[in-house]
Order: structure tokens, then sequence, then C-alpha cells
């Protein structure tokens, strides 16, 4: 501090505050959702059944590299595969899970809902220590190992965007239905074709809109008037980055609830409404 | 006439007390309005900066209910009254005197920021050109009165007390009002990055939950630095491809 003549007011202690309001219910409801989202779509992962019913795909399994459904890229799983270890979660969703995991606002929101760091705004937290010491995961910060790898956000944007165009192909086959007795495809729309477009749309929303890539397509820029094309996509990209914490929370529990979807449909609990 | 009890830090740097205060409220109101009553009736030894009382100056800076705020923009209308309301000085920055802290230090790390370096003029009158669009992002970060809510706010400042480390929301909106300027042609990202400990922002966006002038501080600022400092820093793609390609 520049001033010697005074010191700073002695630091709060956890969940010192002066507020009145209910300051902790967000961030205990962020941390439960967050939990029970992320939590559940490991479940499923993991879990490697009925996880396609016909021409339907769960999104925790797209693309299906290997399987034994006609969504399977590459056939059956390998023989040399380990049987104990789930290849959904090894060979696909680290790519979205780290996405959603080095995500500015997922940063944001578990900082506060699951370390307290601090546990909202003008609350006293438990770390008395934020020097980033690797050793001592009580004084981590961004600008030092191991979180300084959140940096890497930009990379796990690149696969996010393949994402979105794997899952918006396995939205047309949504709508392609096979004929039992014939064999043939023919175009329909059910309410899964809805709910899987739905994923890819909201999917879409959250990954156009994020922090990297408003900087990749112009934002790292001072000027885009000479540059119309960069200059719209910023606009674009802005435009969703507005609403960037409802996108993720919307996208976040839709790619929940179509694996739901799908899941139970394979079980045979719920039965899929042909609109035609 | 209806009264509102008000429980106000009494003090300086060596000790003080939240002392308790019941004064008249009328119509319109403010909290400033409440504490210069108080100071006009009961306190009159009560030390309280201010100004234009119009949430432009932002010297009135404290904490209302334990919530960084503008004493002078927040209506007593909005606070509950049936228990008291505590006004406090802010916690960041060494205590002065009751509801004054000294926040020089500021206006010292203010210093320490690289200033406007702005291309050669384009015209030999010595103008330029600029465009409103590219001037259009800038533009929200001008709107700051530095009432420095923001750093208050901020828990490395406030509970961490990381000064020497880290220079605070409000002082990276000021950098990237002069980064990304069209006309400016300074690099101020090895400075973010190191000596003005932009690493230490963990993105809880309370700045932004607090500033009076609506100043989309980790959005807008922030987050578009980190991005300029992991180009420059923290993505090895990149520095291959401007190896290969020379740009």
């Amino acid at each position: 501090m520049a001033s010697g003549t005074t010191s700073l007011p002695v630091r709060s202690t956890f969940g010192q505050t002066m507020r009145t309001d209910s300051w902790w219910a967000q961030p205990v409801a962020v941390g439960v959702g967050l939990v029970f989202f992320f939590g559940y779509l490991t479940w499923a992962a993991v879990q490697g059944e009925y996880y396609t019913f016909g021409n339907y795909l769960s999104p925790a399994y797209s693309p299906e590299l290997f399987g034994d459904t006609p969504h399977a890229l590459f056939g059956p799983l390998p023989t040399w595969w380990p049987a104990w270890l789930p290849w959904a979660p090894v060979l696909i969703l680290w790519a979205p899970g780290g996405f959603r995991a080095t995500c500015y606002y997922y940063r944001g929101a578990y900082y506060k809902a699951w370390f307290a760091d601090p546990p909202n705004c003008s609350v006293g937290e438990p770390r008395q220590s934020y020097l980033g010491v690797w050793w001592k995961p009580a004084t981590w910060n961004e600008r030092s190992f191991p979180l300084i790898m959140q940096n890497m956000h930009r990379y796990f944007l690149f696969f996010a965007l393949i994402f979105i165009v794997i899952l918006s192909y396995d939205a047309w086959r949504a709508l392609w239905f096979i004929d039992p007795a014939t064999g043939e495809e023919t175009l329909g729309l059910g309410v899964g074709t809805l709910v899987v477009t739905l994923n890819a749309i909201l999917l879409g929303g959250y990954t156009l809109g994020c922090h990297s890539l408003r900087h990749l397509v112009g934002g790292g820029l001072d000027v885009l008037f000479d540059k119309p094309i960069r200059r719209t996509a910023h606009a674009c990209v802005g435009c969703l980055n507005r609403r960037h914490m409802l996108w993720a929370w919307t996208s976040l529990v839709w790619v929940c609830f179509t694996d739901l979807y799908v899941r139970m449909l394979a079980m045979g609990v719920w039965t899929d409404w042909r609109i035609f | 006439m209806a009264t509102a009890t008000f429980k106000i830090w009494r003090g300086d740097a060596d000790g003080g007390e939240l002392k308790e205060y019941t004064t008249e409220l009328t119509e319109g109101m403010v909290v400033l309005d409440a504490v210069h009553q108080i100071q006009a009736e009961q306190a009159h030894d009560m030390a309280v900066r201010w100004n234009c009382k119009a949430g432009k100056c932002g010297s009135c800076s404290a904490e209302v209910n334990g919530q960084p705020k503008l004493m002078c923009m927040t209506r007593m209308g909005d606070l509950p009254t049936d228990r008291p309301i505590t006004v406090e000085p802010l916690k960041a920055f060494p205590l002065m005197k009751d509801l004054v802290t000294d926040v020089s230090w500021n206006y010292e790390v203010k210093k320490r920021i690289r200033p406007f370096k702005p291309r050669r003029p384009d015209f030999e009158d010595g103008s330029w050109e600029m465009h409103q669009s590219d001037v259009d992002r800038v533009q929200e970060f001008r709107k700051c009165i530095e009432c420095y809510l923001c750093q208050d706010v901020c828990h490395v400042l406030r509970e961490h007390h990381m000064h020497d480390e880290f220079v605070g929301p409000r002082f990276f909106v000021h950098n990237a009002a002069l980064e990304m300027h069209p006309l400016d042609t300074e690099d101020r990202r090895e400075d973010l990055r190191t000596s003005q400990g932009i690493g230490l922002c963990n993105i809880t966006k309370c700045c932004t939950k607090v500033c009076p002038e609506g100043i989309t501080i980790t959005d807008n600022a922030i987050i578009p630095l980190k991005e300029r400092i992991v180009d420059q820093a923290y993505d090895p793609v990149r520095k291959l491809i401007q190896l290969v390609t020379g740009r």
C-alpha cells in the first residue's frame, strides 16, 4: 500500500458479512445444480446402456464411435479395449466437459459455489492465502499452476465447435425414421426429434456465445471497421455472449433431459409421440 | 413521521464501533440525506465524503447493509426499515475516520499504467480517421466515475489485501479503455499479466454487480484482456503460427 500511516481493516472470517439478504441462497443453488447435472451426465456416460432409440442418439454418446447400433461409426468396441473402461467419457466427453470446466461463466460460478472463493460478493471466505503455491490447493489462483491451465479454454472451444456440427447431424438423423415393415427411411417428426434438435440449438447458443470465440472472431482487434465479416461475427457472438449464463444453464439442463428422454424410450418407460 | 434506525461506523484506524442513530424519513430520501441529517442533528463530528449527490462524482461510496453502494443513489424506500440499516466505510482501503477511507492507493496505481500512445496522425493537419463502430466498444469504459466500489467488493483486495500485486477491476477497465482504443499502439499485456496481476481475478463478477454506471466490467473489460494475454503468453499454437507466417 502507498499509505504508511493507516492500515487496512482486519479481513473477514468465513461467512462474515453485514449483508442482510439471503446471500447464501444463490451459491447453494448453483453448487447443488452443478453437482446434480454434471453428476447425472457422468453417470449416464459411464453407464453404457440405453443411449439410442431408433434414429435418436443421446448427446452423451455422440458421436457413437463404437457400438452395436446403426449410429456407430466404427462398429463394435475393439476387443483390446479394457472392459472396465467406459469409452464415451474417455473418447468423447473430455472435450465438452473441458469446455464447460474452463468456461468463464462456470469458473466464476464454481469458484463461488464449490470453493467459497468468495462464497458471495462482500462475504468473508475461508482462504487466508491467495499466493498460488501449487502444492497447497488452498492458495491456488489462476496466475499459477494448475489453475493457469484454465487459459486452455480456446482449445476446448475448437472441439466444442466440432461437436455442434455432430449434434446438428444427430438432429437431422432424428428426422428420418426407419419403417419396421419395409426397412426404408421416411421423413418424420417425433417429440424426440424436437428434443434432440433443441439440444443442438441450445448447445449452439452456448458455444457460439463463448468469450474466447468472441475474442478470436474479432474481439482481439482494435479496428474492425475495414473487416466486415469479422465485425459482423463479433457482433453476433457478442449478442449471444450477453446471455452466456442463460445459455450455459439451459444447454446443460437440456443435454441431461435429452439423454433422459432417449434413455426412457430405450427402456420402454416412455413412448415417443409421432407428430407425423 | 416515519423513522429509521441506522448503525453507522464511528472510529478510525485505531478502532471504533457501530453507533446507533434514529432519524426521521422524508419522501424521496436517499441514504446520504439520512447520514447528513444525522450529522446535522446528532453527530456533528461524523466524517463523510460527498460531493455531487447525483451519482456522478463517486465520492460517497460506502457499504450499506454490507453491500458496496453510492449513498446518494441508494433510496431509503428500497431498504427495509424494520431493522437497523448499517452504513460502513469501504473495506478495501485504509480507514481515515468514520465513513471516510484513504483511496490514494488508486491514484498511485493509475500512474503506473502506460498512457495512451496514438499512432501517427492519418492526415497532415494532425487528425486521425476513426469509425464509430470501433469507438463504441471503449466508450462504455469511459463512463467510470472512479467510485471504487468495484475495488472494494473485489475479494483479492478486500479479503486478501494483495494491493502490491493486483490493480483491481477499476484499472482493468482503464487498461481496456486504452488497450482496445483504435488509435492506441501501446502494448500493456505484459504489465497486466505480471505486475498488475490480472490472473488473480477469478471472474466472480462482483465488480460488475456493484458498478453504479452499469459497466460490464468482467465480460467486456477483464475477460477480453485475459484473452489478449492468452494470445501473448499462453497459446503455443498461435505462437507457432506467428513463427511460421511471421504475422
